[in-house]
């Protein structure tokens, strides 16, 4: 005990911060670590998600390597992860915009801000009703112009973008209000020594605004990704991957496999959850390198 | 302060006591029933039950259809009720192999089920036991805009050449032949399933969907080769993959189609939404191949108990009076579709009656359906397949193909 408590004293600094780690450290390993190594080691089984597992080792990546579906989908990520990129420059210009102070500007800053507080589902049916071939106020549109009216959802041809467009909704309402609050931060006194310098429109933005919201960039962008690999929600509502699994993206194929109507593969769906987690890793880890070097740096 | 402790330790000991009193008698339900009639029909059910059984208190919960399909899973391993409703068939497979249903043999020998129920006893049985007892079914066939077959002169196609100029006619005059939504996928199922039983007949099919033959069997082709025809004859309504079976329902309401492939549940929410008897019809579907006998499609639904239920005692007692004829004839008559019991009576609704007699003078053999039949991820690749064939018939190969490799992997 004496001993205990000497070895306590010499240490405090050692011991102290991990002390004060612990009960977060311990969620994180019970809430994330955990699972992930718990998934990672049912990707190397063949198992239904009630009966006998059944070892097979590499088994489900050899298959899944040799599966259209999954290339499919796995380019259906990229397309999303590229595309919902424009919610970044997009909710920048609308930030933009609506920083100004005329009457009532709170309640259309809230306005343009509602569709990321209303749910993921709400905005799917909302977009799938816009989208419907025989009432949808698009195809409405497209043959009041003399058009011809197109099922997007229905077309493997458009049905990715079609979602992607609806994801985009809440997406630049989210990026536009983390650029509001960079916008508050920015440096009134810098505008002005840039307007004394003859500074104006784009050469402001680019020279003088843009630097000083790097950091709301930084979380627009990392969000975006994220958000875009994890887009289940909009094609689960909108086309539950179809037509014929042309919407599907991993996270989707994965949720399809495991748990979905006709899926009972467990160990292949952990597989996809795998190789999903690698290419998530890929950001998440240049998110925490950056993270590193500018604490290291202040 | 201590006496306040004493009440409140009493009151929680009561309550305790109450709780597991009640529990004794307590018979929990999870069924999937959420739409207006099977709802009905359950909800009588389970009054007429607890008035025979008064000492048995019944909690039902009710799911809605997609969130079921998954969360049964969940609740049959973790938080078992003492029943719960699923599908005959391959359907459940996975849980009668996992061991989460209970064999429920006694039920059927001491309540003579496996008399008044022989019908359906195949479709019950894996391994030699009975897993569930079965409590409906309905006939599959086409159901059709009467008035709209009379104005254009079309009489009930029989054979595939009627029903290809049927088709014909209706499309020169605007309207378009069948309605479907595949956007959930299986309506497209039901189509293959007819066109594979009438081309290839029940053995076939069986066979198929068992995994015994290929794919790419000459005679899987010659089923695809006969769709193709309708296909390319633009039969289908456009846009399909969009819809769902509901949302494909208001084309035929409209009069911009005339057939639906469909179970008789389709019934139900036509006629609420305006069509009247002189304007709904329904016929078997045509023949094919004239070598081949018509075999027809009529999925089976059933309550299992699942094994790790706590009140077998009483779920039994729940399954014996299900299977009973009176108890078959009036939840039925709610539900609009038919009993199995062979001394139910079938309600003199015009579609029940003619469905009934239908399937009593089938001669080929009666499909469950073709998720029913095939193994869960056959039934999706296959699903999946037929979905793309409709739209893009030029890639048959290549589905076939794929729906091959499906097949090599799943039936080991």
């Amino acid at each position: 005990m004496i001993n205990m408590n000497s070895y306590f004293k010499k240490n405090k600094l050692k011991i102290a911060p991990w002390l004060f780690m612990a009960p977060g450290l311990l969620m994180f390993i019970t809430y994330v670590i955990w699972p992930i190594a718990g998934s990672i080691n049912i990707s190397f089984y063949d198992w239904d998600g009630l009966g006998e597992k059944t070892w097979i080792g590499m088994g489900n990546y050899v298959e899944l390597f040799d599966d259209e579906a999954f290339y499919k989908s796995l380019k259906n990520n990229f397309i999303w992860l590229i595309l919902y990129m424009l919610a970044v420059p997009i909710g920048l210009f609308m930030a933009l915009f609506l920083n100004q102070s005329v009457r009532g500007i709170r309640i259309y800053k809230s306005m343009f801000f509602f569709p990321f507080v209303i749910s993921q589902v709400v905005v799917g049916l909302v977009f799938s009703w816009f989208y419907d071939p025989n009432f949808g106020l698009l195809n409405i549109v497209i043959e009041f112009f003399g058009g011809t009216g197109i099922a997007i959802l229905a077309d493997e041809r458009y049905v990715t973008y079609g979602i992607i467009a609806a994801g985009l909704w809440p997406q630049t309402a989210y990026c536009m209000i983390l650029y509001l609050t960079g916008l508050n931060a920015v440096d009134s006194e810098q505008i002005e020594a840039g307007r004394l310098d003859n500074a104006k429109g784009w050469k402001m933005l680019w020279y003088i605004i843009l630097p000083q919201l790097k950091p709301a960039t930084f979380i627009a962008i990392v969000v975006t990704v994220i958000g875009a690999l994890r887009s289940f929600d909009m094609v689960s509502i909108m086309t539950a991957g179809g037509p014929w699994g042309s919407s599907r993206v991993l996270a989707y194929y994965m949720y399809e496999k495991s748990f979905s109507e006709y899926g009972f593969r467990m160990g292949y769906g952990a597989a996809i959850a795998v190789i999903l987690f690698l290419i998530m890793m890929v950001y998440i880890t240049f998110f925490l390198l950056k993270m590193y070097r500018d604490e290291k740096a202040n | 302060m201590n006496f306040k402790f004493k009440t409140s330790v009493a009151s929680a000991v009561t309550f305790a006591l109450m709780a597991s009193t009640a529990f004794a008698g307590t018979l929990v339900i999870n069924t999937d029933t959420s739409d207006p009639a099977p709802k009905a029909a359950f909800e009588q059910l389970i009054k007429d039950f607890e008035a025979e059984n008064s000492d048995i208190t019944v909690k039902w919960n009710l799911f809605d259809h997609e969130g079921y399909k998954t969360s049964i899973r969940n609740f049959l391993t973790a938080d078992a009720p003492d029943l719960a409703n699923w599908y005959a068939g391959n359907r459940m497979l996975p849980y009668v192999n996992a061991g989460l249903f209970e064999p429920v043999d006694d039920v059927w020998a001491s309540a003579g089920l496996n008399d008044t129920l022989a019908s359906a006893s195949a479709s019950m049985t894996i391994d030699g036991k009975k897993w569930g007892v079965p409590y409906t079914y309905y006939n599959w066939g086409v159901y059709y805009r009467k008035d709209i077959f009379e104005n254009l002169g079309i009489g009930i196609p029989k054979t595939w050449d009627d029903f290809k100029a049927a088709g014909a006619t209706l499309n020169a005059n605007g309207v378009k032949p069948i309605t479907i939504g595949s956007k959930y996928l299986w309506t497209a199922g039901g189509v293959f399933d007819y066109m594979n039983l009438r081309t290839n007949g029940y053995d076939f099919h069986m066979a198929l969907t068992k995994g015994e033959v290929s794919w790419t069997d000459d005679r899987v082709k010659a089923t695809f080769a006969n769709w193709k025809e309708l296909v390319d004859a633009g039969f289908f309504i456009d846009n399909h993959a969009a819809l769902s079976w509901q949302e494909a329902l208001a084309p035929m309401v409209q009069g911009d189609a005339a057939m639906y492939v469909m179970g008789n549940f389709a019934v139900a929410p036509l006629r609420e939404a305006g069509l009247s008897d002189d304007q709904l019809g329904f016929f078997q579907f045509p023949q094919i191949n004239p070598n081949i006998d018509m075999a027809e499609e009529a999925p089976t639904d059933t309550i299992h108990i699942p094994a790790n239920a706590k009140n077998k005692v009483d779920a039994k007692k729940f399954l014996a009076f299900l299977g009973r004829a009176d108890v078959q004839t009036k939840i039925n008559a709610t539900l609009g579709q038919l009993p199995i019991n062979k001394n139910s009576s079938v309600s003199d609704d015009k579609f029940l009656q003619a469905g009934m007699s239908m399937l009593s003078s089938t001669t080929g053999g009666i499909a469950q359906f073709f998720d029913r039949d095939a193994p869960a991820e056959m039934a999706q690749a296959g699903m999946e397949g037929f979905q793309e064939f409709m739209v893009k018939p030029e890639r048959l190969d290549a589905i076939l193909k794929r729906l091959e490799k499906v097949r090599t992997r799943v039936y080991k």
